[in-house]
């Protein structure tokens, strides 16, 4: 198979298997009006298998997003066809409008203009809690 | 500095000591605050039900001679408008130099608190977290028995949506040689997150029990709590769960002489009348307890000690 390679643009790189498509619908990469290439299932010499997204645009990434679907990862940044940053990506302490509290007992669910803040409370188990109402967070 | 108060953790072991110091103080010597507030406001904004907790925070200030600015039911304040709860604090912060707050919402004090200009406490936000009961009973402790390390505590009832029993825990654990002892039925068992947080993982020792007498002889406290009729869907399991646990006069022949017995109040039928009179009843006493603890929290919060001067 082949993909072009890029020159301006980003490349999520050593995503779990199973994952791309998650991040690719939550980074809201099927809104955007430009070239995307969703690779799954590609070998990896030290995962096995692993997905790959290519989006040929310089285009904010949300780190966090990445962070929470699948720590490990890594963001490369491309420009003139040149790798000007490698980023691997931890899970984030603190998630800002990532994930919406399901407690409707929450604050977050009627005051205005509330963000929906969640913070890491156990890195093993990948545990978020709302910062408000303390309820486990998930997607 | 502002500083709020949402939960009991937000409070060091030394704070909490020295709030409790001065709560003693206040006890012993309670001349020497008559004043202390002097013309400083309570703003009490309760959108929920209650009657302990908005009067003790009342007879506070009252106590600290300041004065009470209230609001009571979402109904009777511009909430019942559409104002949000940040507007309301940010408003209030005009009026009054501290706010208490009770709100059906879990976690309203704290965007209160992050809006107010002023301190504010967190009275109840849901089923959240309910601080100054847990003060009430550290005080209560403390008082009864001497010391807050080095006991077997007893927890019965309802202790899966009981949040003064999962804060009352989380703050114990702070202390030395407890031993925990919960006793519920099948369907009211502490929560696991609850378990593993602030018991498991600091290794603190407890078992678990649907046999109230199989323990009882074995407690230095009994804490007991209301099985609460909102939170079930069905009338029959309420009514099965509320009658596990009721604490008479002839269960109580099988405890220690110096057993205590608390209770967060209100109570429906979890303990007899007829223990009321017995001297091993405490849950009037955390009423008290807790009105001299909202006292030391608005004296610490306001930054003020007795006879008014800055701390």
């Amino acid at each position: 198979m082949n993909v072009d390679s890029i020159r301006d643009g980003v490349v999520i790189d050593h995503i779990t298997a199973g994952c791309g498509m998650k991040l690719y619908r939550l980074l809201g990469l099927d809104a955007l009006d430009v070239p995307v290439a969703m690779i799954t299932n590609a070998v990896s010499a030290k995962r096995g298998r692993k997905d790959i997204i290519k989006v040929d645009a310089d285009i904010p990434v949300d780190f966090d997003v990445i962070g929470y679907v699948d720590p490990g990862a890594t963001v490369n940044i491309i420009r003139n066809g040149e790798l000007v940053e490698k980023k691997r990506i931890e899970m984030p302490e603190t998630l800002v409008n990532v994930l919406r509290c399901k407690n409707p007992r929450c604050i977050s669910s009627c005051e205005q203009e509330l963000e929906q803040v969640f913070k890491l409370t156990d890195r093993e188990k990948k545990e978020y809690r709302c910062a408000w109402c303390e309820v486990k967070g998930d997607m | 500095m502002k500083r709020s108060i949402i939960d009991v953790p937000d409070l060091t072991p030394e704070e909490l000591n020295a709030l409790m110091d001065t709560a003693e103080d206040i006890i012993a010597h309670p001349d020497d605050y008559s004043d202390a507030c002097r013309r400083k406001k309570l703003a009490t904004l309760f959108f929920e039900p209650s009657t302990r907790t908005r009067l003790s925070f009342e007879a506070a200030m009252y106590e600290l001679g300041g004065n009470v600015l209230s609001v009571t039911g979402a109904g009777t304040s511009s909430a019942a408008k559409g104002e949000s709860v940040a507007d309301t604090a940010k408003t209030v912060s005009c009026y009054a130099d501290i706010i208490a707050m009770r709100h059906p919402k879990e976690g309203a004090a704290l965007v209160a608190a992050r809006s107010a200009s002023v301190p504010v406490i967190n009275a109840g936000d849901g089923g959240h977290c309910h601080p100054t009961q847990t003060l009430a009973d550290l005080l209560t402790i403390r008082r009864e028995k001497g010391r807050l390390g080095n006991l077997t505590v007893g927890l019965c009832g309802d202790l899966k949506f009981g949040r003064t029993v999962h804060s009352l825990i989380n703050a114990m654990s702070r202390y030395e040689g407890l031993n925990f002892v919960l006793i519920s039925p099948e369907e009211l068992k502490l929560p696991s997150y609850v378990k593993n947080d602030a018991l498991k993982k600091k290794g603190i020792p407890y078992r678990q029990t649907t046999d109230l007498m199989e323990v009882i002889g074995d407690l230095d406290i009994l804490y007991m709590t209301r099985v609460q009729r909102e939170r079930f869907f069905n009338e029959e399991d309420y009514l099965r769960l509320r009658d596990s646990y009721i604490l008479t006069p002839e269960k109580l022949k099988k405890a220690r002489a110096d057993l205590s017995v608390m209770h967060p109040l209100p109570r429906v039928n979890e303990i007899s009348v007829a223990v009321d009179d017995d001297p091993r009843a405490c849950y009037f006493k955390q009423v008290l307890n807790g009105k001299y603890m909202r006292m030391a929290l608005i004296l610490m919060l306001l930054e003020l000690k007795k006879g008014g001067e800055r701390a």
